[in-house]
C-alpha cells in the first residue's frame, strides 16, 4: 500500500512529520504495509469487522428496543506510542487520579479545600452529582475511585493535555480487550517484532483490584449492570465472563438486615464486592433516584454499613463535572504539593464574570460545552456553527452560565485511517484505564476513538466514531 | 447459580433442540414428498398440526401449500417455534448468560443466528432444494452440542441445559410419532401398502431412528416402531430415554436435600415410571393420539414444576412463558 500521497494536516499525525516523514516508532509499520497489497489491507480490514459481528462485540443503540446491534467499527491501522511517551502519560495519570481520590474523600468528609476557597463551595454543594447521602462516607480502604478512564487528546505541537476525568463508569475497555486480539491475527509477525506491551491480563488486574476492597478471604464478587438493553451490555457480560464472577441485575439482589444477596436456584447467598456498571444514582431508590427500576432498595444502607463494597463508590460523578474540572490542577498542587504531570485544557468558566465575558466575545472560536452532558451532546462547535447557533448559545450562558465552559478548539492529532480512498488522516483521542486498588496501575494500552467522517473531531460512537488498536511498545 | 442464569440456561436447551428437530421434520418430510406416487397430493398439514401451530398457520394461509408451510415453521418470526424464533430467542437467553457459556459456544451459535438471520432476508431463499439449508443449521447446533459435550464444566448450568434439551426432546419425539395419526392414508385398504412403509419410515428417519430400527427390529411394523421411539431403553431419542435423562439432571440440581423430593422431581418420576410398565399395544389399541396428548400434557406440567421450584424465587421475577400447547 502506497502511503506517498498520505496528506499530513494542520494538525499534529502520530505516524508522519509535518514534512512527511515517518516517525521512528512506526517505521517498521511502513515497512509491512508498503508490502502489503490495497486488496489485501482491505480484505483484513473487512475480515477484522467480520470477526467483531462473530463475537458479538456489538453495543446497542439508545432507546431502541428493537435491539437493533451495531458494531463499534475497528480501523486495522494501529495507534502506537513509543515507550518514553507512554511513561510519561503513566506518571501524569498516577497524580491525577491520586489528586481527584483526596479531594473526593475531603468533600464528603472534612471539606477543607473549600474551605480554603481553593475550589469555590457553591461549585461544589449545588452540584446536582455531589450526593448528600455520601456525606462522611468513609468507603472500603479510603477508595472512591477505583476505574477510570481518562480521556486526553494531543494539540499541534504533540503536547497531550487531559479533556476529561470519567469517573462514574467509563466504558470501553472490552474493546480495547478485544481490538488487540482482533488485530494480532492481522498482524502477527509485527507485533511481536516491535514488542508490544500486553493489556490481556487487564480482567485479572481487575478481578484482584475489586478482591481487595473486601477483607474475607475469597469474597463473593458481582459486576452489575442494568441489563441486556444498555448500550455497553456485551462489556458487562465480557469483563463478567473474563473475571469469573456472577454478572447481576437489580432483579437478582435483594438486601436483608444491611447485608446484599444474590437469588441463586439454591436460596440466597451474600455478595460482597460489585462493580456497578449503573449510575450511582439509580443504584438504590431508597437512597436515591426514587424511580429507578433498576437498582437494589436497601443497597446503599448496606454499603454504609461496611458489609458491600462498591466500585466506583457512589458520589464521584461530582468530580468529573467540566466546571471541576477547570480546579483540577489547582487540586494537584494543593494536596500533593506537585505541579501537574499533564495538563488540562485551558478552560474558561462561565460562572466567573472575566472567562464569561471573553466566552461571549469569542464563540466563534471556541468550544462551548454543557458542564454536565456527556457523549458529545448539548455542545458547541464554535468554528464549524451557523451564526444562529452562536447567538443561541450566548443566551443560554447569559441565561444560566453555571452550567457551561468553554474550550480553545482543539486540534486533535490524526493518525492514518483505512477509507475508501486509501489511507487519509483522522482525528483522535486516547482513553487509558487505571485501576486503583492497593495501588495505582495505569493498563498499557488504550482505547483510541477515531472520528470517521472526514474532517470531524466527534469521536464518540454514537456519533459516527470508531476505534483503533492502541501499541504501547516495551522500547 | 442465580435463578435467571438457571432459567435462561435451562431456555437455552430447549430452544436449540426445537430449532433442531424442526430443521430435521421439514427436511424429512420434503424427502418424503418427493417419493409419493404422482398422482398423490402432498401432505403438510400434518407437519404443521404436529407443532401444535395450526391455528396461527389457519390466520395467515388458506392452503397447506409446501412452500407455505415450509416459510412457516422456518422463517416466520410470528410463529413464535419457527426456526428462525427459536435460534433468536435461544441467542437472546444466551446473551443474557454470556459470561456463563464459554466464548465457543456463544460465538457458534451467534454465527448459527446470522446465517439464518441473511437467509431469511433473502427472495429466492426457496430457489433450489431447502435440504443443504436445514442440514446446515442441523450441523451447526449439532456442533453447538459437541462443544459442550466437550467444553463445558458439568456444574449446575450443565444440568438445567441438558434438563431443557431432554425435555424438549421428549416432546418433539411424542410429536412426531403424532404426525402419523394425522398423515391420512388415501384409503384404509393401504395399510400396510408401500405408501404406508413410506410413512412409516420416513417417521423413522425425522429422529434418525431408521438404521437403529432396522437393527434391533428388523421389519417396519407400527407398534415396533411405536415401541422404539416412545418406550425403548437405549435409544436416545426415545421418549422413555429423555426422561430418564431429564429426571438425572434433575436429581442433580436438587442435590440431597435430606432425601425429600420436590415436586419437580416427583412429576417426572411418575411419568418415567408410567412409560417403564406401559405396553405398546395396549397404547395402541387404546388410541395413539390421546396417549401422547397425554403424555405432551404432563411434559408441559413437569416444566411448570421446573419453573415454581428454581426460576421463581422472587415475586418480580419475569418468567419466560414458551410452552407449546
Amino acid at each position: 500500500m502506497n502511503t506517498e500521497n498520505y496528506h499530513v494536516g494542520e494538525n499534529f499525525d502520530e505516524m508522519f512529520t509535518e514534512e512527511g516523514h515517518c516517525r521512528a516508532h512506526y517505521s517498521e509499520f511502513l515497512k509491512q504495509i508498503k508490502k502489503t497489497s490495497p486488496k489485501r489491507m482491505s480484505h483484513l480490514q473487512f475480515s477484522a469487522n467480520k470477526t467483531q459481528i462473530a463475537m458479538g462485540m456489538t453495543f446497542n443503540v439508545y432507546h431502541d428496543n428493537q435491539g437493533t446491534e451495531k458494531i463499534l467499527h475497528l480501523d486495522i491501522v494501529p495507534r502506537i506510542i513509543p515507550h518514553e511517551e507512554w511513561k510519561h502519560l503513566e506518571a501524569g495519570l498516577k497524580q491525577r487520579i491520586q489528586a481527584l481520590n483526596l479531594f473526593l474523600d475531603d468533600i464528603y468528609n472534612d471539606q477543607k479545600i473549600l474551605k480554603d476557597g481553593v475550589v469555590p463551595e457553591d461549585l461544589i454543594l449545588k452540584s446536582k452529582d455531589y450526593l448528600k447521602p455520601c456525606i462522611g462516607l468513609k468507603p472500603p480502604k479510603g477508595i472512591w475511585c477505583h476505574i477510570t478512564g481518562t480521556d486526553l487528546v494531543r494539540d499541534k505541537s504533540g503536547e497531550y493535555y487531559i479533556l476529561e476525568d470519567n469517573l462514574r463508569c467509563p466504558s470501553g475497555v472490552s474493546y480495547m480487550l478485544e481490538s488487540r486480539e482482533i488485530i494480532k491475527r492481522a498482524y502477527p509477525d509485527l507485533i511481536n517484532q516491535l514488542g508490544v506491551m500486553p493489556v490481556s491480563d487487564y480482567p485479572v488486574k481487575l478481578l484482584k483490584m475489586l478482591q481487595f476492597l473486601s477483607d474475607k478471604e475469597n469474597p463473593v464478587i458481582g459486576v452489575l449492570t442494568p441489563g441486556i438493553y444498555n448500550s455497553a451490555y456485551f462489556e458487562h457480560s465480557y469483563l463478567a465472563l473474563q473475571m469469573g464472577v456472577e454478572l447481576v441485575s437489580g432483579v437478582d439482589l435483594i438486601v436483608k438486615d444491611k447485608k446484599v444477596y444474590m437469588q441463586t436456584t439454591k436460596g440466597l447467598e451474600q455478595i460482597d464486592v460489585l462493580y456497578r456498571r449503573i449510575d450511582d444514582t439509580f443504584m438504590d431508590p431508597l437512597a436515591f433516584n426514587p424511580d429507578s427500576l433498576l437498582g437494589v432498595p436497601g443497597l446503599f444502607e448496606a454499603y454504609k454499613a461496611g458489609n458491600i463494597a462498591i466500585a466506583n463508590a457512589p458520589g464521584t460523578g461530582v468530580a468529573d463535572d467540566k466546571a471541576v474540572y477547570a480546579y483540577v490542577p489547582r487540586m494537584i498542587k494543593y494536596y500533593l504539593d506537585q505541579d501537574p504531570i499533564l495538563n488540562n485544557v485551558p478552560t474558561y468558566l462561565c460562572r466567573e464574570e472575566e472567562d464569561r465575558a471573553y466566552v461571549l466575545e469569542n464563540i466563534e472560536q471556541l468550544v462551548v460545552k454543557e458542564t454536565n452532558a456527556a457523549g458529545g451532546y448539548g455542545m458547541l462547535i464554535g468554528p464549524k456553527a451557523t451564526v444562529e447557533d452562536h447567538a443561541k448559545f450566548r443566551n443560554l450562558i447569559k441565561q444560566n452560565p453555571d452550567n457551561y465552559i468553554a474550550q480553545p478548539t482543539l486540534s486533535l492529532s490524526t493518525v492514518p485511517t483505512l477509507t475508501d480512498e486509501g489511507l487519509q488522516g483522522r482525528h483522535v483521542d486516547l482513553r487509558p484505564y487505571i485501576l486503583y486498588g492497593d495501588d495505582i496501575n495505569v493498563i498499557p494500552g488504550a482505547l483510541t476513538r477515531v472520528a470517521l467522517k472526514k474532517g470531524s473531531l466527534v469521536v464518540n460512537s454514537s456519533q459516527g466514531g470508531g476505534s483503533k488498536d492502541t501499541w504501547v511498545l516495551y522500547r | 447459580m442465580l435463578s435467571r442464569v438457571a432459567n435462561s440456561i435451562y431456555w437455552l436447551g430447549r430452544y436449540l433442540e426445537r430449532a433442531e428437530n424442526y430443521a430435521r421434520f421439514i427436511d424429512v418430510n420434503f424427502n418424503l414428498m418427493l417419493d409419493l406416487p404422482p398422482d398423490l397430493k402432498e401432505q403438510w398439514e400434518p407437519l404443521v398440526f404436529a407443532t401444535g401451530d395450526q391455528e396461527l398457520y389457519k390466520s395467515k394461509y388458506d392452503s397447506f401449500e409446501r412452500k407455505d408451510v415450509i416459510y412457516f415453521l422456518t422463517f416466520e418470526s410470528e410463529n413464535p417455534n419457527s426456526i428462525i424464533s427459536s435460534i433468536s430467542s435461544a441467542r437472546e437467553n444466551a446473551r443474557v448468560i454470556r459470561e456463563n457459556l464459554t466464548k465457543e459456544t456463544w460465538e457458534k451459535l451467534n454465527e448459527l443466528y446470522h446465517f439464518i438471520k441473511n437467509r431469511s432476508t433473502k427472495k429466492n431463499w426457496f430457489k433450489d432444494s431447502p435440504h443443504q439449508f436445514f442440514e446446515d443449521i442441523k450441523n451447526q447446533i449439532l456442533l453447538l452440542y459437541g462443544l459442550g459435550e466437550s467444553t463445558v464444566a458439568r456444574t449446575d448450568g450443565w444440568y438445567f441445559r441438558q434438563l431443557g434439551l431432554y425435555l424438549e426432546r421428549a416432546d418433539k419425539t411424542s410429536r412426531i410419532v403424532d404426525v402419523k395419526y394425522h398423515i391420512l392414508l388415501p384409503s384404509p385398504s393401504l395399510v400396510g401398502s408401500p405408501l404406508d412403509f413410506l410413512h412409516w419410515t420416513a417417521l423413522l428417519k425425522s429422529v434418525t431412528a431408521f438404521n437403529t430400527y432396522r437393527r434391533l427390529y428388523g421389519n417396519i411394523e407400527p407398534a415396533k416402531v411405536v415401541s422404539l421411539l416412545l418406550l425403548n431403553k437405549y435409544f436416545p431419542r426415545s421418549v422413555f430415554y429423555c426422561l430418564v435423562e431429564a429426571e438425572n439432571c434433575l436429581n442433580k440440581i436438587s442435590g440431597d436435600s435430606d432425601g425429600k423430593m420436590n415436586s419437580a422431581q416427583r412429576a417426572i418420576g411418575a411419568l418415567r415410571a408410567k412409560l417403564e410398565f406401559d405396553d405398546v399395544n395396549d397404547i395402541i389399541s387404546k388410541g395413539l393420539h390421546e396417549y401422547l396428548d397425554d403424555l405432551q400434557l404432563k411434559i408441559n406440567t413437569i416444566s411448570d414444576c421446573i419453573n415454581d421450584n428454581f426460576f421463581q424465587i422472587k415475586d418480580n421475577f419475569i418468567s419466560q412463558n414458551q410452552m407449546q400447547e
